[in-house]
Order: C-alpha cells, then sequence, then structure tokens
C-alpha cells in the first residue's frame, strides 16, 4: 500500500471502476469506435491489445476526454465513474481529468525544473505550502524509484534526465495529483530494454493502488503483466476478459489469429 | 564524367560559400561607409556631446543627437507595449482556441496586412489618429504598433504551433484548465521564441521611415511625454538627406544619425542573442 503524505484531495465516491457504455467516437465523418462496452475492474491492469488503427488510443483519449483537443471529434455514449458520466461532466471534466492520470508513449516532461514537474499538479490544484510540497515531490519521486537518482539535482530541467529516467518522472508527476486510473499509452515503447522493464515491474507495483489501463503493441508485454486484457478490431471490441482466459483460450476467430501472429 | 559531378560538387559550394560571404560583406561594407562618411563630425566633437547634446542647430553648427534617439526609443517603446499584449492574445486565440474555419479567414487577412507598404500605415495614421492624437509620438508609436502587429501575431502563431501536442495534453491530464496551460506550459515553453520576435519587431520599428515621419511631427526637441511631438531617426534622414547638404558637415551629421541606428540595431540584436542564448540553456527549452 502506498502511504500518501496527506490526502490533498477529497474524492467524491471512492470508486475506481469505470464503466464504459455505448461509446462511438466520431472523428471528421469517420466512426472510429462502435458500440463499445467495457467494464475496467477495479485495481488491475487491463491491457487493450488490437492491431493499429484498431482504435486503442482514441478509446484511451476518450477515457480522459483529452479526444476533445482532435478537431471534428465527436463523442457519444457513457463512460461513468462512479455515478458521474464523464462525457457530459461540463464544468467538472479538470477535476476528473484530475483522477485519471495519463502516461504517454514518449516521455513528455514540462518545460521546468524536475521538483516542478512533479509539483506542477499540485500547484494548479491550489496548494502552495511548499513544505508540504517538497514531501509531495520526494514521497512519489521516491514511489518510482528516482528518488535517489535525482535528489541532488532536483532544481534540473526535466530534460536533462534520460528517457526513462524522463518516463518516470512523468509518472510521479501523474500520481502526484492521486489519480485513481492510470492511463498508459504504449508507455514502454520509446525505451531501451532494461528502463522498459523498470516502468513495467513499477506499474505492476502501482496496480496495488490505482487501476491500470494500459495500450500496448508488444504482446508479450501484455502477457507478463496483464490481469484483463481487451482486444479490439477496426473500432469495435472484440473480445475481452481475465488475461489467463483470453490468452489461452480466445473464444473468437479474430482474436485467435491475432494472437497466433496472421496480423498486427 | 565522375570528376566532372565532382568538380560541379566543389563548384557549387564555393559559389555559394562566396555569395554567402559577400551578402555579409555589403553589411561590413556599409558600416564602414557610415563611419567613414561620419568621421568630419566625429572628429571636430566629442561622441559624448553628440550623442547627449540636445541642441540641434545645424546652421549654427550644433549637432545634438539626444532628440531623435530619444524620438525613437519613444515611438519603439509605445509600439512594442501596444502590439505585444495584443499580438500574444491574438495568436493564442488562433493557435490554441479558434476553429479552423476562423483560423482559414485571419491568416490570409493577416499576410496581407503584413505586405502593406508603410506609407499606407502613415495615411492611415494622418486620416485616423493624428485628429484624435495629434502629430506626437503617441500617434507615431500607435501607427507602429499597427504596423508590426500583423508581423508580431504571424510570428507568435508559428511559434506556439510549434509547442508539441503531447505537453498540452500532459497538463491537461493532470486536471489543469486550458488557459492554465497556456499560462504555464505553453508560455514558458516559448519564451525564448517570444523574445525574438519581440527583437525582430523591435528592429523593424526601430527602422521604419515613412510611417513615422508622417505623423510624429518631426521637431527637433527632446520630448517630456509622449503627447510631444517627436523626431525619430530615421525620419531625420529621410527628410533632411539632399537637402542643405552645402552647410558644413551637415552630411557627415546625417551619415552619423545612419550609424547610430545602425549601432542601436546591432547592440539590441546581440543583446537579446546572448540572453536568448543564456535562458535556453537555462531551462533546457
Amino acid at each position: 500500500m502506498i502511504f500518501r503524505p496527506d490526502h490533498k484531495f477529497t474524492h467524491g465516491a471512492e470508486t475506481s471502476k469505470m464503466q464504459i457504455e455505448g461509446l462511438n467516437v466520431h472523428i471528421a465523418g469517420q466512426h472510429i469506435l462502435k458500440e463499445v462496452n467495457l467494464i475496467i475492474p477495479d485495481k488491475r491492469i487491463t491491457c487493450v491489445i488490437g492491431p493499429s488503427g484498431c482504435g486503442k488510443s482514441t478509446l484511451l483519449r476518450s477515457m480522459n476526454r483529452l479526444i476533445d483537443s482532435v478537431e471534428g471529434a465527436h463523442i457519444e455514449g457513457k463512460i461513468l465513474i462512479g455515478e458521474v458520466n464523464l462525457i457530459d461532466s461540463g464544468e467538472h471534466l479538470t477535476e476528473l481529468r484530475r483522477r485519471i492520470g495519463l502516461v504517454s508513449q514518449k516521455p513528455c516532461p514540462l518545460p521546468m525544473s524536475i521538483f516542478e514537474n512533479v509539483a506542477y499538479g499540485c500547484q494548479i490544484h491550489g496548494i502552495r505550502n511548499r513544505r508540504k510540497l517538497k514531501m509531495v515531490v520526494r514521497h512519489y519521486l521516491e514511489a518510482v524509484g528516482l528518488w535517489d537518482e535525482v535528489c541532488e539535482r532536483l532544481n534540473a530541467p526535466a530534460t536533462s534526465l534520460s528517457l526513462g529516467q524522463q518516463q518516470r518522472l512523468c509518472l510521479a508527476r501523474s500520481l502526484a495529483v492521486e489519480p485513481q486510473f492510470i492511463l498508459a499509452d504504449e508507455a514502454t515503447s520509446a525505451l531501451d530494454p532494461i528502463a522498459s522493464r523498470n516502468v513495467e515491474e513499477l506499474f505492476v507495483k502501482l496496480k496495488n493502488d490505482y487501476s491500470i489501463i494500459m495500450v500496448t503493441h508488444t504482446l508479450r508485454q501484455a502477457r507478463r503483466i496483464a490481469d484483463y486484457v481487451v482486444f479490439m478490431y477496426l473500432g469495435e471490441l472484440v473480445e475481452a476478459g481475465l488475461a489467463s482466459e483470453v490468452f489461452d483460450n480466445p473464444q473468437h476467430e479474430l482474436t485467435k489469429k491475432y494472437l497466433s501472429g496472421a496480423f498486427s | 564524367m565522375k570528376s566532372l559531378c565532382i568538380f560541379k560538387d566543389r563548384a557549387a559550394g564555393g559559389v555559394m560559400f562566396f555569395l554567402t560571404i559577400a551578402s555579409i560583406l555589403v553589411v561590413g561594407a556599409m558600416a564602414v561607409g557610415l563611419v567613414v562618411k561620419s568621421m568630419p563630425l566625429l572628429e571636430s566633437r566629442p561622441l559624448s556631446e553628440l550623442l547627449f547634446s540636445s541642441e540641434w542647430k545645424p546652421l549654427r553648427g550644433e549637432f545634438g543627437f539626444f532628440p531623435f534617439l530619444a524620438g525613437t526609443l519613444w515611438v519603439t517603446g509605445i509600439a512594442i507595449v501596444l502590439a505585444l499584449p495584443v499580438s500574444l492574445l491574438t495568436a493564442i486565440y488562433l493557435v490554441e482556441y479558434a476553429r479552423r474555419r476562423v483560423k482559414s479567414y485571419v491568416f490570409p487577412m493577416l499576410d496581407i496586412l503584413a505586405g502593406l507598404p508603410s506609407v499606407i500605415y502613415g495615411v492611415w495614421g494622418v486620416l485616423l489618429i493624428v485628429p484624435l492624437a495629434g502629430y506626437t509620438l503617441l500617434t507615431g508609436g500607435i501607427v507602429l504598433g499597427v504596423m508590426i502587429l500583423p508581423l508580431l501575431v504571424s510570428l507568435l502563431v508559428e511559434i506556439f504551433s510549434a509547442v508539441p501536442s503531447s505537453l498540452r495534453d500532459a497538463s491537461a491530464s493532470l486536471g489543469a484548465t486550458q488557459w492554465q496551460s497556456i499560462k504555464k506550459v505553453v508560455l514558458r515553453k516559448t519564451s525564448p521564441g517570444i523574445l525574438a520576435a519581440v527583437v525582430l519587431a523591435i528592429s523593424r520599428a526601430l527602422g521604419e521611415t515613412i510611417a513615422v515621419l508622417m505623423v510624429c511631427g518631426n521637431l527637433p526637441e527632446v520630448p517630456h511625454s509622449m503627447m510631444e511631438a517627436g523626431y525619430p531617426l530615421p525620419a531625420l534622414i529621410a527628410n533632411n538627406y539632399g537637402e542643405m547638404l552645402s552647410l558644413p558637415l551637415y552630411e557627415a551629421a546625417l551619415m552619423f544619425a545612419a550609424l547610430i541606428l545602425f549601432v542601436v540595431i546591432l547592440l539590441f540584436n546581440v543583446t537579446s542573442r546572448v540572453i536568448l542564448y543564456r535562458v535556453e540553456k537555462k531551462f533546457a527549452l
């Protein structure tokens, strides 16, 4: 159990289950996601797999409504977190987004120091107390195993870190606003094998406290860490279930073909 | 056959190198020419008197350039103070908020505005601003500000568009509002670029001649407020070169005016480059 330095945010309903019902996404007239129904289980790693262009990333970007910034995107259906529907959340969107962390494909440190990167989220939510911020920064840098590597140079620009370190910093930054979900979009694909393994192990550790949804291109990675697997094809959810069941005994013909490497 | 290709390759490199050097040499030649031509004046009076004396009476042989220097700085300062906030907000709106349709109308118009000859801005100033603010530095500043506005906006739009959307996404995913992301991430990331754009706009404003000449009143006295008339350096040169050159030292004085302008712009560019380099290095932007 990760210790939380102190509860900075009040969560409405403390539920970490996400329920997606009848989700449709159109972008510039194209039907990208078709009637997706899905339950993201609490405190597990759910891997979304499927060939390129199947809508994995769109699904992920719908879950925190970053899809809105795509011009011509239209989203309908329900994404329920507790009782709240993310899709017509109105002014609560920013608060909901805080509860859904994001780790992108390429590490994306903000143009500021290592310290400020982690403190940024707390600062925009109104925490100014320097001592508190220091505690939060240290805590989450420790949580991602970065503290010992950077404690001497917290004021150095975040871009001075290696890619693997940057990715862990981004994870710490997400964790610092105390989300319940973590969305990871091929979060290890830009990293070298060792850094990639580090991040992967981190996710496994973090699933005790967070519900993690991970898009991945590497089936082997999904096999290693997934508790649940969602297979998508051409914008449709083909099969979803326990990782062991989907991998060992896929029900759908397409899933079988994909897992056997017939297409990718 | 092969040797011919290699010869052509080398020749192309050589020619391009020569042309590059030549264009730099032209600037050097200008500087040397200005120094040589203003030498008679420089030899007859100390530099400090020329730069800081306010007495401009060519008929009596008194050449103080301070009124013109002050006029130039006033007009440029007013222009950038007026144009920068407007252009920043406009560019932010266009890049971060505007729909594609709005952009497709606004961008071509900005290009047209940026391409208008300055005499048109001058006429517009005489017709519209002079009746309100008179022939003053303020009028000059407003006209100049409006003139550099399209330049600044298109530069800033380029700069803001170059910020990867992943940065905005990262900020938004932490629960930041769009305005917070812009203030704390986009503006911070682009601060060196904004500085560079401002430098370019100021350089343009410093040298602008026709528009300010038409609206500033051209009074060779040190201005004490922006509601007074002024006489920027470029206007002085353009107004007087070719006339009264029989006056002793007058031609040298005008050349010296050009030299001051040259040095001001040079100094300004060099300092801003140094600052830019330091900022970029410090924040690793």
